[in-house]
């Protein structure tokens, strides 16, 4: 009986065990980046928006303070999103003919709410409060980039749990004087590495990482 | 499948025979030790999937693990769907989008006012906590009214006005409504008639008096099934008018309550509970400050509290109380039937008691609603005998609105009714359909009536035999005002704009009273605005809606003389079978029938879930014949309902205790099935206590959902209790904590590490503290078929222990939540990684990692954590959603999940602490249980302040870790309970 395999099979199966593990390690390194790709967090991605919003304009441009609008940023969890009300305080009297403004100002005269789609979501298990992150010295353009340089409001980061837990394991990385919280332009100095180990100490900044922080 | 065979009662009492000493036991099938309740014991959750052992199941089981891992790590690549964010268009005044409002209000049972505080999320109630300025719950709040905000979000709510079944609209019947009292005003009401609650409402009585004059010749009556009709008649004979009186137990070192289960029942039960348990607190080493007698015929949580219980049938608690008159010099008593020698020995030791040097004005006798008037009177004088007016008992004029004998007032109505002479009749609230005595046949009475209209929270029994039904508004909806046990004036605001098309009580009295068109705030305010004269009434009116109460608006609380005339005794009924009907301790009347936390919610001593059931004493269930869940008639005067046995150590003999509020037919999805309605037997000649019934077998099985056997620790020295007279008879004193070696490294905790300490002589097992978790974190319902496999997702959970002869056992309660040990034996089984500890100490649990292994669970020595077996959060109904804390995660399907110490109140406080450069203040951090406890039982805190309250408690004598010896380290603690024995009673 001859048989079935020829010889050179022996090679090749041993090439295919050793590529093998070449395939699987390039498999699992595959789905690392297709997860931590834009395609899945949806980073950079620009939302549809009853109004197309521009932050350029209103902080780069104006500058406007980011507290006039997301005004229980330092005080609540969530920074709020603006009433219709604080859109109309100006626009009551500039630009109240335009056009792409309707929508506001329709709002307010029906008193029916203006609806946006979320931009930065967390999942449902995950609690954040920006109070807390705002005392304690993180800028608001660490984590969600300049947004004074935005014409339509995107995700700057991936809001994946290793994002957050990058700096939760070693804050003083990021972290800056609480008084440049609102800076937009404020990017780490050269001696970050002791700054930032300073401001950790003497703000008491911990790095909390108990699962309870954030889930519960 | 496993569950205990019924009859074990010979093996009972040989077991007991064996045993000496202090043995705890949670069953009679435990205390004989039965096989099936061993395996019970060895099975992680009883009845639920079988294991797969056999090796062909065995590897298709972990086949499909494989195939299931797989699949799981997929669901990590779906993406998550868009949201939307919806802002106001003009911010309202105070709301912080994500910081929540507290508003005060005032919820009523039965017509009397609780203080509370609602918790308010972007204009959604979620939790009722109680208000600490409010005399009846001073912080405190009962598992009823916490559990009233699921009734306001509850689904099967009547939504819509019904005409004879269909829907309609309030315009038709409002136009019905007042062609009706057209008519009516020809002969100025004769044959117009309204049926009430209690009222208590100074608003609601201004309007009842209102709707009288412009109606003279019409009636108004009033009728709760759980009535006060007994005491307040006793006040009458014994001091002409219908006072109330109000206890001061933290005054009182000897109480003696006859049949009176004073913290659970009644008007005033949560401060009751509170001034009991800060008299309770030791006075010298192992002592605690007071002593509770307790003669009761239905084994209550005032008995297991008791230093001292005596199981009697009502007849001879009766004669008990005449003897203990005569004793007192009291002449009315008369000549009571004869004491047997031990009823006698208890006569003598409780007589010298409350009579003791020193004790004149520091003692209480408290008398149970189901006792007849002349003994209400006959105590209300030994009181007066012994000193206590003035001193433990203060009255003051009762606080309803015109009191009167409700059950007289609801058989004058129908006999009216029955004569067929009625036009028209309003029924605002109740259920007397459902509730009303049997012997009434009130539906039939009440179809002889022409017109007949229905205004009621749910559509129900009575709403289907009126023509007309309104939707009522929810008083988390509506603006009312009400008076709580002592008389003090509570507003009652709205929390939320009505979800349905309901109106209040008040816009339809004013309809009756000719203000049509008010709205109840107008109606309140202007009430209060001609009452009250303040010189800045809206100032005022503000003060009044923030605090929740009007100050200074109860009646001076006085000291009554009594005249006792001659009393008539009612004959004693104790022949044959009784049948004692009682007050669910869980669902109450039956207005919380559709209420699944409070259906589901384990009643206190019996554990029982979903039912009620025919309770009765072991010794009375042989003669009988019965073992529990048979099926059996129980007939009285004619009229017969099917019931399940229930045995209960402790009971009486010779009688059944029957729960009302089960049984009923229409109103709700969750009401369907549950138990028997107790009414049917019901008689207004006997409302409480019956004698003369016949229990028949069926020869069926009535399935009840347990839970006593459910979560079990397995013995082993669970409950301690310190007695003066026996020396702690546990061996090692409480607070001796050995030390054990360990081979895992210390962990440090250098900032916070949340601990708690559990007084067991302050906790009395009243269930509060299940609800508050209830309802603080989001935990679903799960049914009685899940009840029954031991799937109850409780995250604290009260067990009950008993000692003693199964005829008359001290009872003990011990709260267990999770223990949140240092050395956490669940943290180290879990493959996955989701369970495990914080820097703070806490044994945190990532639902969002757990994979369902169950692994942790099993290793769990304490018993603490619940699986999701099936997806019992309810993601569907839109109105339950509103109900959700929103921050604490709703879990889903195949997740374990267990008590975290309100993770979400620990950050909410810390983080406000960091925003203010401080620590955390003591007291600042308030778990939910702690903050409804009426006993101010559960203290939570930071261990590593030595000054807290929780590190001080800790560092009593009488603390002790469940399990030491398995050196979990846990993090909550007990202090053992005291007893205050009455040597004269423990000798022999």
């Amino acid at each position: 009986m001859s048989q079935i395999f020829h010889p050179s099979f022996n090679t090749l199966s041993r090439a295919s065990i050793f590529g093998a593990v070449f395939f699987v390690a390039g498999a699992v390194l595959l789905a690392g980046a297709i997860a931590r790709s834009a395609y899945m967090t949806d980073a950079y991605v620009v939302r549809e928006q009853p109004v197309p919003f521009s932050h350029k304009h209103h902080v780069g441009d104006i500058g406007l303070d980011c507290r006039y609008c997301h005004t229980s940023v330092e005080t609540g969890s969530f920074a709020g999103i603006p009433p219709t009300k604080t859109c109309m305080n100006c626009h009551s009297q500039i630009w109240q003919d335009s056009e792409m403004l309707e929508p506001v100002r329709a709002s307010y005269r029906n008193d029916k709410p203006l609806t946006w789609t979320r931009v930065h979501d967390l999942p449902d298990y995950v609690f954040f409060d920006h109070g807390i992150h705002v005392k304690k010295g993180v800028g608001c353009s660490t984590c969600h980039g300049r947004v004074d340089q935005m014409p339509l409001m995107w995700k700057e980061k991936s809001l994946l749990m290793e994002w957050c837990v990058d700096c939760h394991r070693d804050p003083a990385r990021y972290v800056r004087e609480p008084s440049k919280v609102f800076d937009m332009e404020w990017a780490p100095p050269r001696d970050q590495a002791s700054a930032g180990k300073k401001l950790v100490a003497d703000n008491k900044i911990r790095s909390l990482t108990s699962c309870s922080t954030c889930h519960r | 499948m496993t569950h205990p065979p019924k009859d074990a009662r010979g093996a009972v009492r040989a077991a007991l025979a064996r045993k000496g000493g202090r043995e705890l036991w949670r069953s009679l099938d435990e205390l004989a030790g039965t096989p099936a309740f061993e395996q019970l014991l060895a099975d992680e959750f009883p009845r639920q999937a079988s294991e797969p052992m056999d090796a062909v199941s065995r590897r298709k089981f972990l086949g499909l693990m494989g195939a299931s891992l797989a699949l799981g790590g997929l669901s990590g690549c779906i993406k998550q769907p868009l949201e939307t964010i919806v802002p106001y268009v003009r911010p309202p005044e105070q709301l912080v989008p994500g910081t929540p409002l507290f508003f005060a209000t005032a919820a009523t049972l039965g017509g009397y006012a609780t203080g509370i505080l609602v918790e308010s999320h972007e204009g959604r109630p979620t939790k009722i906590e109680g208000n600490p300025d409010h005399p009846a719950s001073l912080g405190a709040v009962d598992a009823f009214t916490q559990a009233s905000i699921l009734s306001l979000y509850d689904p099967d709510r009547s939504q819509v006005v019904t005409h004879d079944a269909q829907i309609s609209t309030w315009d038709a019947l409002l136009a019905e409504l007042e062609a009706a009292l057209a008519a009516a005003a020809q002969d100025k009401g004769a044959r117009l008639r309204l049926l009430t609650g209690t009222v208590t409402s100074p608003t609601m009585a201004r309007q009842l008096e209102l709707f009288l004059a412009r109606f003279p010749a019409a009636r108004w009556h009033q009728y709760e099934p759980v009535n006060r009709d007994n005491s307040l008649a006793g006040a009458r004979l014994a001091f002409g008018e219908p006072l109330s009186l109000l206890p001061r137990l933290d005054a009182a070192d000897v109480i003696l309550a006859l049949d009176c289960d004073f913290l659970a029942c009644g008007p005033g039960h949560i401060r009751a509970t509170r001034d009991f348990a800060a008299k309770r607190q030791p006075v010298a080493t192992g002592v605690p400050g007071n002593r509770l007698y307790a003669l009761e015929s239905s084994p209550s949580i005032t008995g297991a509290k008791a230093d001292h219980r005596l199981p009697l049938a009502p007849g001879r608690i009766a004669a008990f109380a005449r003897h203990l008159a005569r004793r007192l010099g009291i002449a009315a008593a008369g000549e009571p039937p004869a004491l047997d020698e031990g009823e006698a020995r208890w006569l003598d030791a409780i007589a010298t008691d409350l009579t003791a040097q020193g004790r004149r004005g520091h003692t209480a006798i408290l008398a149970g609603e189901q006792l007849p008037p002349a003994i209400h009177a006959l105590v209300h004088a030994a009181n007066e005998a012994l000193g206590n007016f003035g001193s433990t008992l203060f009255a003051i004029p009762a606080v309803e609105h015109r009191p009167e004998n409700q059950t007289e007032s609801l058989r004058q109505l129908v006999t009216e009714m029955m004569s067929g002479t009625l036009d028209t009749v309003v029924v605002l609230g109740g259920n007397p359909v459902y509730d009303a005595p049997a012997d009434l046949h009130f539906a039939e009475a009440l179809s002889r009536v022409k017109r007949r209209f229905r205004f009621g929270l749910y559509e129900d029994e009575t709403s289907a035999a009126c023509q007309w039904h309104g939707p009522e508004t929810h008083y988390l909806e509506s603006w009312s005002d009400a008076r709580a046990f002592d008389g003090t004036v509570s507003l009652v605001q709205p929390l939320i704009a009505p979800l349905y098309s309901g109106r209040s009580a008040h816009e339809v009295l004013a309809i009756l009273g000719g203000q049509a068109g008010q709205s109840s705030h107008d109606l309140v305010k202007s009430h209060w605005k001609s009452q009250a004269s303040p010189p800045d009434f809206e100032a005022w009116w503000q003060k009044a809606l923030h605090d929740g109460l009007i100050r200074d608006s109860a009646p001076a609380q006085a000291t009554p003389k009594s005249t006792l005339a001659k009393l008539d005794f009612p004959e004693d009924p104790g022949h044959g079978l009784e049948l004692l009907f009682r007050a669910d301790p869980t669902i109450y009347d039956g207005r919380f029938a559709n209420n699944g936390w409070l259906q589901e919610l384990p009643k206190p001593l019996t554990k029982l879930t979903w039912d009620n059931a025919a309770l009765i004493a072991p010794a009375t269930a042989r003669k009988l014949g019965l073992a529990s869940e048979d099926a059996v008639t129980i007939e009285l005067d004619g009229r017969s309902v099917r019931a399940p046995v229930f045995i209960v150590p402790g009971h009486c003999e010779g009688a059944l205790t029957l729960h009302l509020g089960y049984g009923r037919w229409q109103g709700g999805r969750s009401l369907a099935g549950a138990g028997f309605n107790a009414y049917a037997l019901r008689s207004t000649a006997a409302p409480w206590n019956a004698g003369g019934a016949r229990v028949g077998r069926t020869g069926e099985r009535w399935e009840l959902a347990c839970t006593q056997l459910h979560q079990n620790m397995k013995g082993r020295d669970l409950v301690r209790v310190e007695s003066p007279a026996q020396g702690n008879d546990h061996g090692h004193h409480a607070g001796g904590e050995g030390h054990h070696p360990s081979m895992y490294p210390p962990v440090p905790y250098p900032g916070y590490a949340w601990g708690m300490a559990i007084d067991l002589n302050s906790c009395v097992g009243c269930n509060s503290c299940v609800v508050a978790c209830q309802s603080e974190n989001n935990i679903p319902v799960v049914g009685k078929d899940q009840v029954i496999r031991g799937r109850e997702m409780h995250w604290i959970r009260v067990d009950t222990y008993h000692e003693g002869p199964p005829e008359n056992p001290r009872t003990y309660h011990q709260p267990v939540p999770c223990m949140h040990c240092e050395n956490a034996p669940c943290e180290v089984v879990c493959p996955v990684g989701a369970t495990s500890h914080s820097e703070e100490g806490l044994n945190d649990m990532a639902y969002n990692r757990c994979v369902g292994t169950k692994y942790c669970s099993n290793n769990c020595p304490y018993k603490v954590r619940r699986f999701n077996f099936l997806q019992y959060s309810d993601y569907e109904t839109p109105s339950l959603k509103m109900l959700a804390n929103p921050n604490v995660t709703v879990r889903s399907l195949g997740v374990m999940e267990k008590c975290t110490f309100c993770v979400q109140r620990i950050n909410a406080g810390r983080i406000k602490a960091e925003k203010e450069d401080r620590r955390v203040t003591d007291g600042e951090i308030v778990s939910a249980c702690q903050a409804a406890c009426p006993a101010q039982a559960i203290v939570f805190g930071d261990v590593n302040d030595p000054a807290s309250r929780v590190s001080r408690l800790k560092a009593q004598q009488r603390n002790y870790s469940l399990l030491e010896e398995l050196n979990a380290k846990p993090r909550t603690t007990y202090l053992s309970t005291l007893l205050n024995p009455n040597p004269a009673l423990t000798k022999g």
